[in-house]
């Protein structure tokens, strides 16, 4: 896909063994190493799917509507995130500022909307020690709230460093790597969202 | 390779290719909702439709969002290793359990 119309960002080559920032590296590392994590609760989620002995199950509660919404939300966010980093890679701080802070609202939405979502689940019956489902359910998606918890820190944090002066166009590279960090949590929704809410129970 | 040496890497895309992805994965994501509700016409293939679909959108994020497109292959490596051996775990497992 081609861009005409904008002026890509090239990257630069630093001087490391590799030619790659170090710290593009390890965030690449720790994101290969928390594709492991993530896959180790979802093939506890996969192997114990339909097998609860007791309610409710989760064709009776599952919204699918309502989590779509989500599910855009995370996406759009991606998007913002996207242009946050366009943004600062060409010294435009007031444009990176709004997008990023279009990415932290967008993901605070998703986490209210996932707080929503345990909340009614929990008044329907459904809790960690009830089921099958509630257990392999509540920490599958625990852990990715918390993964977007600590990402809508990381960015109100970037937020705060570029109004108080400490981050800069040439501090992109830390932008980035929290941008790596957040499209990860939207690639793993991506993913729960497909196993466990669209394919049929 | 040496110190410094650099890395084949090409420039990112704009914001006018970002919102080309996001609009595409938009569609994407209307249409993975809309099997959920064409389940009693799609029977069998809606699983296979699903995951195609959200394989789709897994490569579009990561290849321009992530710009792993267009960084260098070792961060490529890295990345595919780590889906690589969650992939293999997973389908070990439902192997194991399920069949």
């Amino acid at each position: 896909m081609s861009d005409g119309t904008a002026v890509g960002h090239a990257p630069e080559a630093h001087h490391t063994t590799t030619g790659i920032s170090h710290n593009k590296m390890l965030m690449w590392a720790f994101l290969a190493s928390d594709c492991m994590f993530f896959g180790s609760l979802i093939w506890v989620y996969m192997v114990y799917r339909g097998r609860s002995l007791e309610g409710p199950y989760p064709q009776e509660i599952l919204n699918i509507p309502y989590t779509s919404v989500s599910a855009a939300v995370l996406l759009l966010s991606s998007l913002a995130m996207v242009l946050a980093l366009h943004g600062i890679q060409h010294g435009n701080m007031r444009r990176f500022r709004v997008w990023l802070g279009a990415t932290a609202a967008l993901g605070a939405l998703f986490l209210g909307g996932q707080y929503f979502e345990f909340t009614e689940f929990y008044h329907h019956g459904l809790s960690l020690e009830q089921n099958l489902f509630g257990t392999t359910f509540f920490v599958l998606t625990g852990f990715h709230g918390t993964h977007v918890g600590i990402g809508i820190i990381w960015l109100v944090t970037l937020i705060l460093m570029s109004l108080f002066g400490r981050l800069s166009p040439a501090d992109a590279e830390r932008v980035e790597i929290a941008g790596l960090y957040w499209h990860f949590v939207d690639i793993v929704w991506i993913v729960i969202f497909t196993l466990v809410y669209l394919i049929p129970y | 390779m040496q110190q410094g040496q650099p890395v084949v890497e090409r420039a990112h895309p704009g914001p006018a290719t970002y919102v080309k992805v996001a609009v595409i994965l938009s569609i994407v994501t209307i249409i993975e909702v809309a099997t959920y509700y064409l389940v009693n016409y799609l029977h069998g293939a809606i699983v296979p439709i699903l995951l195609v679909l959200s394989a789709a959108k897994f490569v579009l994020v990561v290849g321009f969002y992530m710009h792993l497109k267009f960084d260098a292959p070792l961060l490529r490596g890295m990345f595919a290793w780590g889906m690589t051996v969650a992939i293999g775990i997973t389908l070990a497992m439902l192997a194991l359990y399920k069949l």
